[in-house]
């Protein structure tokens, strides 16, 4: 299975990025080398292997002492100030994030 | 005093026994790091006065009498992935060039309260993304025993700082071998926690199932002291394990006869440097010596590690890495008109190439028609690394391994071709993938006197294990 621009204009649209049409045609190139290397993952039968998300609970089984640190009490605690969480955007009002205009007419 | 050879013991009995200041100690690294670290350019930026101000609290608690804390007047310094409040914080990235961190990363706190100098933050790999530290958007490390040559990646700074004498413990971050990498090509200690021993909180997040906070020094029990500090439950990261921390300098002592030592067969066939094969075989032969008892082992998944770290990891930095999208982040590009131009437009001009690369491969592998193929083998695959490793432990008490197919290569060598890069990771990335401890002790220098390094790996929860081999493995070097 062979990654083409087109494939690559497609993902680069779906994770918002921009790429030059000299940057598009390396990442064709790239990706294939790449996932051509990850194609051998195919040669394993998987089949009713349980997929591994996370390892916590691998090591820490759902109702052990050590996996009760998963969730906390629901109560108040101090988080950052207005100020200190919109202290390094590069637009704000003074209260909210500011962005330009989202609908076009 | 000689920066590049001191340990933290050495500082605390100095400083009580009054030969010299936190003051006098600090001075004397930022020294180093002012007339030698344009050579290396191991720092991306130098917090001064935090650091002669933390200092100077030191020296009033000397004066006092009062006890110590564990890192007393030590000179650290933090890998730029690490929250510093009020400092600047770049993860590497132009993106972040300009950011200020509003907190504290909890192992960066915790290494404060305990008395630690901080120097600085340290040059890395953009968003930890790299195995040189020649992907820093702002200039790339050199290794301290070869400035021809690369210090390894992504925590380079962390490394050649150590090595170079511009601290005397670092910390890092080690998401694919990105701590124990660096500290192989520059001859320093450097330690991969359990997952869930050390805090996450304040760690800008490249992929977080794997990412580990970890420390670098110059000795397995500088490197043993440190963890301790950082170590233990944060409410938080809510991965963070309650599991107990045993006083891990003092685990470095612990007699090493008795233990099975495994050595998979997989991790040492052929791409593996001779010389680094010779040098481990002799290591191995003094753990004999000491009474331990070698034991040929099997890891049958190994070959696959490589496919299945580069597809879990792009797949999660794919989504960790949207929330740079020109709004809350100090970056965005002047060229906008919409919101959609904004996001765009900001991460083209704010991302490097391998970070790019990176995202739109884990994209890939998550967008529809391609998820069964590649994102969910990817998990069942890592399933069958971690049985691997639960079936070599009830065999077993550690693992030895090398830590790299080679010793550190030339500034340049492999940036033209991603997957050559991808696979100098080949003999780290399984510890990420399955969370088990693990950590790179210098073992010689090869005939070009480069460093070599050598890996233990351990059971969940038990770096003492890893900690008492890898200083076994030291004492065997004087």
């Amino acid at each position: 299975m062979k990654v083409t621009e087109k494939d690559v204009a497609y993902v680069a649209d779906l994770a918002n990025l921009e790429l030059t049409p000299d940057e598009s045609r390396h990442m064709v190139d790239d990706l294939n080398s790449i996932l051509g290397h990850m194609d051998q993952l195919n040669r394993l039968d998987t089949s009713g292997v349980e997929p591994l998300a996370e390892l916590v609970s691998s090591f820490a089984p759902a109702g052990s002492e050590d996996f009760s640190y998963a969730q906390r009490a629901d109560e108040v605690r101090p988080g950052l100030t207005r100020e200190n969480a919109l202290a390094n955007a590069p637009d704000t009002d003074g209260t909210c994030f500011r962005v330009p205009k989202v609908i076009e007419r | 005093m000689n920066t590049k050879t001191l340990t933290i013991g050495e500082v605390h009995s100095s400083l009580r026994e009054g030969r010299t200041t936190a003051t006098a100690l600090a001075e004397s690294y930022l020294s180093a790091i002012a007339a030698h670290d344009a050579e290396i350019g191991s720092y991306l930026t130098v917090t001064r006065e935090r650091a002669l101000a933390k200092a100077a609290q030191i020296d009033h608690l000397v004066e006092k009498g009062d006890p110590l804390p564990p890192l007393a007047g030590v000179p650290v310094g933090i890998k730029d992935v690490l929250m510093t409040a009020g400092v600047r914080t770049t993860a590497g990235s132009k993106f972040l060039d300009k950011f200020v961190a509003p907190y504290d990363a909890t192992s960066v706190a915790r290494l404060e309260s305990a008395g630690a100098v901080c120097l600085g933050k340290l040059n890395c790999d953009e968003f930890a993304m790299g195995s040189s530290n020649e992907n820093s958007a702002f200039y790339p490390v050199h290794n301290p025993h070869d400035t021809t040559r690369v210090p390894g990646g992504s925590s380079g700074g962390s490394a050649a700082s150590v090595a170079a004498g511009f601290a005397v413990a670092t910390l890092g971050s080690d998401t694919g071998g990105s701590i124990r990498q660096p500290a192989a090509f520059c001859g320093v200690v450097g330690v991969l926690p359990t997952y869930g021993r050390v805090s996450r909180y304040g760690l800008i997040a490249f992929a977080s199932s794997l990412d580990h906070v970890g420390p670098l020094a110059n000795t397995v029990e500088d490197a043993a002291t440190v963890l301790g500090v950082i170590s233990g439950r944060d409410p938080l990261d809510s991965t963070s394990a309650a599991a107990p921390v045993p006083d891990f300098a003092a685990e470095c002592g612990r007699d090493v006869k008795g233990l099975r030592v495994g050595l998979p067969k997989e991790y040492f066939s052929a791409g593996l440097d001779t010389e680094i094969r010779n040098s481990i075989e002799r290591q191995v032969d003094g753990l004999r010596a000491a009474g331990c008892e070698i034991v040929e082992i099997t890891l049958p998944h190994t070959e696959y590690a490589i496919p299945v770290y580069y597809i879990v990891a792009t797949a999660e930095a794919s989504a960790n890495l949207a929330r740079f999208d020109g709004v809350r982040y100090t970056s965005r590009s002047t060229q906008v008109k919409t919101l959609a131009d904004m996001y765009r437009k900001s991460r083209d001009e704010g991302f490097g190439a391998e970070v790019k690369r990176r995202i739109l491969l884990g994209t890939y592998v998550l967008s529809a028609g391609y998820y069964d193929a590649y994102y969910r083998k990817a998990q069942q695959v890592r399933a069958l690394l971690l049985k691997d490793f639960q079936q070599a432990f009830t065999q077993v008490d550690a693992i030895v391994t090398p830590v790299t197919p080679t010793a550190a290569f030339k500034l340049g060598e492999k940036t033209g071709d991603p997957m050559e890069m991808y696979l100098s990771d080949i003999y780290t990335v399984t510890a990420n993938l399955v969370g088990v401890p693990g950590i790179s002790v210098p073992c010689g220098t090869n005939q070009q006197g480069l460093p070599m390094g050598i890996q233990v790996l351990g059971r969940h929860f038990d770096e003492s294990t890893v900690l008492s081999l890898a200083s076994a493995i030291e004492r065997q070097q004087k």
